[in-house]
Parts: C-alpha cells; structure tokens; sequence
C-alpha cells in the first residue's frame, strides 16, 4: 500500500548562505534514485516536508520551478530544532523530502491575466518559484503583465539577489525590489516598506489582475488595505498560509483553521476565503 | 442480516474456537475501571461493564506506534533513509464494544481514508477488524448516544451486534466479516423466531436515555459568529488543558510525530495529541494562532460540532457516549455547550 508519509530519499547538491545574517540558507537537493523526481512533479505554491532523520520533518515551499528539472530547492530559515540541523548539514549528506503537499497559486484561473506578486522578508521562497516558471517562454506567453514588489530589511537580507538582478535587466517583468533603509550610496532601487512601494508601483485592481501576497503579518497587514484602495477584489487577492504542521496531507489535525487544513486544502487561499474562517494564522 | 441465538453456556467455548484465527480484545476490569486489553488464551471478555474508561480505538490506532526505523551510521547501506517495517495486519476481534464505539470507528474513517490520501497503518488494521458489539441494556446516565447519531442497539457499524437476553445472546450478523467469525465460533443456532424481541429490547433501552442534545442547527450556523460567539470565555474557564477528554474520546484522531534515536538506531514514532495543548499550535518562531486556553476548547467544540458537520456533512463528531462528560475534572460537559451553540443567535446572547 502506498505509504504517504514515507519520505523520498535525497541528496544535498548544494547549500547557498542567502543572507548576510547567514540565518536562510538555500538548498539544492537531488533524487537518490532518479526514478523518484516523476513521483515529485509539483506546481509553484506547493510545499514539501523536508525530513531529517533523528530529529524530525518540517514544511517548506518549494523554492525551485517545475520548469527547472533534476533537482528541487528549498529555503529555509534557521528557527528550531529541525531547522537548525538542517542547516548544519553538509553537501553530499543523505535527507528525506515528502510531497508535493497542499494546493498551489490559481494558475489556471490566471491564466491570461495580469499578476503582481507582492512578497517580504523571507516569504519570498514560492514566489520565486513563481516567477521563475512564469518567465520561462512557454509559460510567460500565457500571462499578461507581471508586476514583482519585494522588500527586505537591508540589501543584505534580499533573497536570491543574483536573479533579482537579471529580472531587473528584463522588460517582460517590472520589478520593484525595496528595503526598509541601507546605508549603502549605490543603491539603485527603492527605499521604504512594501506597503507604500505596493500603493505607488502596482497597477490598479481589475477583473483581469491578480494579486499574490507573501510575507510577515505585519506586511500583510498593512498592505491588505491598499490593495483594497487599488481596487482590487478580494478573491483576486492570493494568499499563502502557514500553520504549524506534522503530517502535511490532512490526517494529525493539527493545522486547522476551521473546516481547511492549510496543508490539503491550503496552504493557498484567496482573501475572501479567508474572510470566511477564523483568524487563527 | 440473520438473526442468531447464543446460548451463554455455549459462549466460552465459541470464543474459545476464534483464538486460533483471531487475536482477540475484549473489556476486562483494570482497577475500578474497565478497559479494551488483549485477550490472552482462555480469558473471556467481562461483558459485565456499562462503558470503558479509554475508548477502544487503540485496537486500531494505537496511542504509540513507529511510523518507520533508519540508521544513522554511515557505514551502513541506505544509512539516513526511513524505512518501513513489519506490521501485524492479521485478523483481529473486539468482543463486547459499545455500539457507539463501533460507530466511532466509522467516523474517524473519513479522516484517515480518504479519495486523496489513505493512512496505510489505520486502513490496514481496520481492514483486518471484525467487531462484534454488545447493545446496552441499561445505559448510564451520562450517555446522549441516541441525538448524536447512534444509539445502545444501533446495528449499522458493527459486524455483529449482540442483544443480552438473559441466558442466551440474539446476534444480529450484519456482514461477511460477521458471518465469518460466528462460522468459525461454531455459532449458527437460527434465531429469526425471536428478532422481535431485540427491537424491543432495543426500545426499552432508547427509552432510558434521558439525556438529549440538539444539532440541528448547527449547520446553518455562521462559522465565524458561532466563533466570535461571546459564551466561550465562560465555557473555558475552569479548564485546566489537562487534554483528559480528547485523550479518552473515541472519535479524536489528532496525533504527533517525533523523531527518537538511541546510539545510530533511530525511528519515527507517531503519538497521540491533544489540540488542548498549548504546543499544538505554536510555530518556530513563538507565535501561536491559538493563545490561551479558550481558543483551544473552542477548537475541541467547534471541531466536533461544526467544523467537521460542514466538511464530510456526516454529522456531529461525537457519538455520545459520555466519557469526556464523566472524566472531564473540572466538569466541562458537551451537551451544555452544544445546546449554547445549537441555540446561538448572534447579536441575542444573554450575560
Ligand atoms: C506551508 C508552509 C511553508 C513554509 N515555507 C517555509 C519556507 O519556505 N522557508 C522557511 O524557512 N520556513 C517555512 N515555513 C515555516 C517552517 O515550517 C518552520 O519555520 C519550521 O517548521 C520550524 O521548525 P523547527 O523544527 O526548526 O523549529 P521548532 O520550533 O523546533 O519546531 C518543531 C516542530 O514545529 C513545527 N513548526 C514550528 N514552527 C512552525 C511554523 N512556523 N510553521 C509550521 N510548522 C512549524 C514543525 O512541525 C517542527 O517539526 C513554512 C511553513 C509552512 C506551513
Ligand atoms: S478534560 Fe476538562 S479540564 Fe481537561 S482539557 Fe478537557 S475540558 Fe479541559
Ligand atoms: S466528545 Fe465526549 S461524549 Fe462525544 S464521543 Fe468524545 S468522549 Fe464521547
Ligand atoms: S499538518 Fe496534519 S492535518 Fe495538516
């Protein structure tokens, strides 16, 4: 009987240092048996438990694209048990993933529209699996005009900064990257806070714009009402949840947030959703 | 569904017959209390109690069990990797469970048999389960199992249901697995003469279960009024999170998994949790979506009165049989609180 909880056994290729407080570090994994990527074919949004033999699973978005093949890739920030001794593993060393687990970004429903993705700090990790299967050829003809508004403490915290920068250089993407202050004098884009980059870059809300909102509560929450101000419609508004979890498929009942597992039925889901369930995120 | 007659002098020796296909569980008194044990050969099930103190559903999810086993020395193959293990998915008997317990089995089902996902641990064991349960006579005052979905001689879970007669049993064989167990105890004595006898055994006793809750309102409730509903700083306030009434409660499923290593032998164990605890909830980073202590009975309540009626519409997540209400220490009691919400209406709540 196929074992849902049974981890895939992978390889760490490659682990990056992000930022410049070392805290998330990307990793690169590769299938111990090649036969298992078939077994992992994911859309951007979802997320994986990513399993540590000896001391637990954790989940995490999947930062890679399904547009990039032979491997998957995860960012992960250095908070507790799991995590930490994640991070002090080496290259080469043997782990487990499990997934792909819970729902992805409406793509289906985007198809042919605008999209702004609005991300902060170090949510940013399904939004660059976003943007990176959006502008491979194939795909980024599908969509309309693709806004990104990311903001970061200090330059130094930004995610990914070598692809910020060739998104930067592109014209079929307007990026709009910010910090919160630097004192860095070659700084060529945006000072100030998601929020107010948001009011003044993102195009105004219509039926054909939709926007995806990752980040701390507190971006969330101050940029839930100039989304509103810009027009935009409560179910074009995306957002992605994170609740404590364990099992990621919807059996310990440990993620709930009244009827929905964030891990089955979630973790994505559009503002006027969430309007319907408690406010336990 | 036949009908069959039991002889209790013939009993013992029947149930003796299914040792040898069955590994067999039954009440047996633990203390002042009874409780679901494995039968050891020989040792008949006392079917003299009223209810359990722990639900039976250890028989088919027990409280620990490891998930999977690895090594973490290097030097050996497939080091790092989890792995199955053997289980023992052979045919197993619960004798004398309650009605209500057997009907809890079904309910937890949903949750961990599902189109996208099947727990393989739980299918399996449930696959191998045969239950024959034992109607209640004389049910406690404690239990409301006839308006939560089930009732002292509900038939409709159950492999077998027995009726107490005084000196013989009427079994009502509902399925194969039934047929299968009462073919190899050697009982087939026909016992259709008498089937009307049960129904009215079966109404005496719906007739003594005094105590009554109502849901059907829960429904149409609003989820996030009945949530802001201002009863429920009330509702908590004496608890203590001691987690005694999901613990014992056969319709809870919530578990834990955690990793344990001795020396490079390690394994994946799953635990039973409790959505009382504090822990449950709160992330890495300190922050927790469920503060303080109502927040969590309200999770216990809204989930089994609400949360889970809109998801599977299958009815309440509770089967009535009193244990929370008995054990709670503090004297929190589900009919209270859902007759508050089955009863809500916002904006007309009294102090
Ligand atoms: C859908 C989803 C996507 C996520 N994506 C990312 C990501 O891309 N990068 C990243 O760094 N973090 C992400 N997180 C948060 C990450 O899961 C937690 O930081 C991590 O579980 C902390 O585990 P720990 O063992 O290091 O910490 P501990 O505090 O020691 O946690 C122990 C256990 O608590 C649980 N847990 C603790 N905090 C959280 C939390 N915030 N969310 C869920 N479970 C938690 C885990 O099950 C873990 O096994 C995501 C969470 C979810 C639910
Ligand atoms: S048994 Fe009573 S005191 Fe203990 S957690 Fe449950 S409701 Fe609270
Ligand atoms: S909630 Fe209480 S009465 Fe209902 S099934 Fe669970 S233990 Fe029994
Ligand atoms: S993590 Fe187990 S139910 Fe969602």
């Amino acid at each position: 009987m196929q074992n849902p909880y049974l981890p895939i056994p992978v390889r760490i290729d490659k682990a990056t240092i992000e930022t410049e407080d070392r805290n998330l570090k990307t990793f690169k994994f590769v299938y111990v048996n090649p036969e298992d990527e078939a077994k992992f074919q994911y859309k951007a949004g979802q997320f994986g438990e990513l399993s540590v033999t000896g001391k637990g699973e954790i989940p995490i978005g999947i930062a890679s694209s399904p547009t990039e093949k032979g491997y998957v890739m995860f960012t992960v920030n250095k908070v507790g048990l799991v995590s930490t001794a994640l991070h002090n593993m080496k290259e080469g060393d043997i782990m487990g993933i499990r997934g792909p687990l819970g729902n992805w970004y409406p793509w289906e429903r985007m198809e042919g529209k605008n999209i702004v993705i609005i991300g902060g700090g170090f949510a940013f990790t399904t939004l660059r699996s976003s943007i990176v299967m959006l502008l491979d050829p194939e795909n980024r003809k599908k969509f309309g005009d693709i806004h990104v508004v990311y903001g970061a403490r200090s330059p130094g915290m930004l995610l990914y900064r070598d692809e910020l920068a060739e998104w930067e250089a592109r014209d079929d993407i307007n990026m709009h990257i910010t910090v919160d202050g630097t004192d860095d004098p070659d700084w060529k884009y945006n000072v100030g806070f998601v929020p107010s980059i948001t009011e003044e870059k993102a195009p105004k809300g219509d039926d054909d714009t939709f926007a995806i909102v990752c980040g701390p509560p507190i971006m969330i929450k101050f940029t839930q009402p100039v989304l509103d101000k810009l027009g935009y419609k409560h179910d074009h508004i995306i957002m992605s949840l994170e609740n404590r979890m364990k099992c990621g498929i919807g059996m310990c009942g440990r993620c709930n947030i009244g009827k929905e597992f964030v891990c089955k039925d979630g973790p994505v889901f559009t503002l006027e959703e969430l309007n319907s369930i408690p406010k336990e995120y | 569904m036949r009908v069959i007659k039991i002889d209790k002098k013939d009993w013992e020796s029947g149930v003796g017959k299914l040792s040898g296909d069955y590994s067999l569980y039954g009440p047996v008194k633990q203390g002042a209390f009874h409780n679901f044990a494995p039968l050891e050969k020989g040792q008949m099930p006392d079917l003299d109690y009223v209810n359990t103190r722990m639900s039976p559903k250890s028989v088919v999810y027990p409280q620990c069990e490891t998930m999977f086993e690895y090594t973490l020395d290097e030097n050996q193959p497939d080091h790092h990797v989890n792995k199955e293990i053997p289980k023992d998915y052979s045919p197993r008997a619960i004798l004398g469970i309650r009605p209500c317990d057997v009907k809890a089995i079904d309910l937890v089902n949903i949750n961990f048999d599902n189109p996208e996902y099947q727990d393989p641990w739980w299918v399996q064991r449930r696959a191998a389960l045969t239950t024959v349960a034992l109607a209640c006579n004389n049910p406690c005052s404690t239990c409301f199992c006839t308006s939560a979905g089930t009732g002292p001689f509900d038939d409709s879970s159950a492999d077998v249901l027995l009726a107490d007669m005084g000196d013989y049993y009427l079994a009502k064989v509902m399925t194969e697995k039934g047929e299968a167990l009462v073919g190899k105890a050697g009982f087939d004595q026909d016992g259709s003469a008498e089937a009307g006898a049960i129904d009215d055994a079966a109404k005496a006793a719906e007739a003594k279960i005094t105590s009554k809750i109502e849901t059907d309102k829960l429904g149409d409730k609003v989820t996030t009024e009945l949530y802001d509903a201002d009863f429920w700083e009330d509702v908590a306030f004496a608890c203590i999170n001691c987690g005694t009434c999901t613990y014992l409660c056969p319709t809870c499923w919530c578990f834990d998994i955690q990793d344990e290593v001795q020396g490079t032998d390690g394994c994946r164990m799953r635990n039973w949790d409790t959505c009382m605890s504090a822990l449950f909830t709160k992330h890495g980073t300190g922050h927790n979506p469920r503060p303080n202590k109502t927040a969590r009975v309200r999770q216990r309540f809204m989930h089994k009165l609400k949360y889970y009626v809109d998801k599977y519409e299958n009815g309440i997540a509770c089967v009535g049989c009193g244990r929370c209400v008995q054990q709670c220490p503090v004297n929190i009691d589900i009919r209270r609180v859902c007759d508050l919400m089955n009863r809500f209406e916002p904006g007309k709540e009294c102090a």
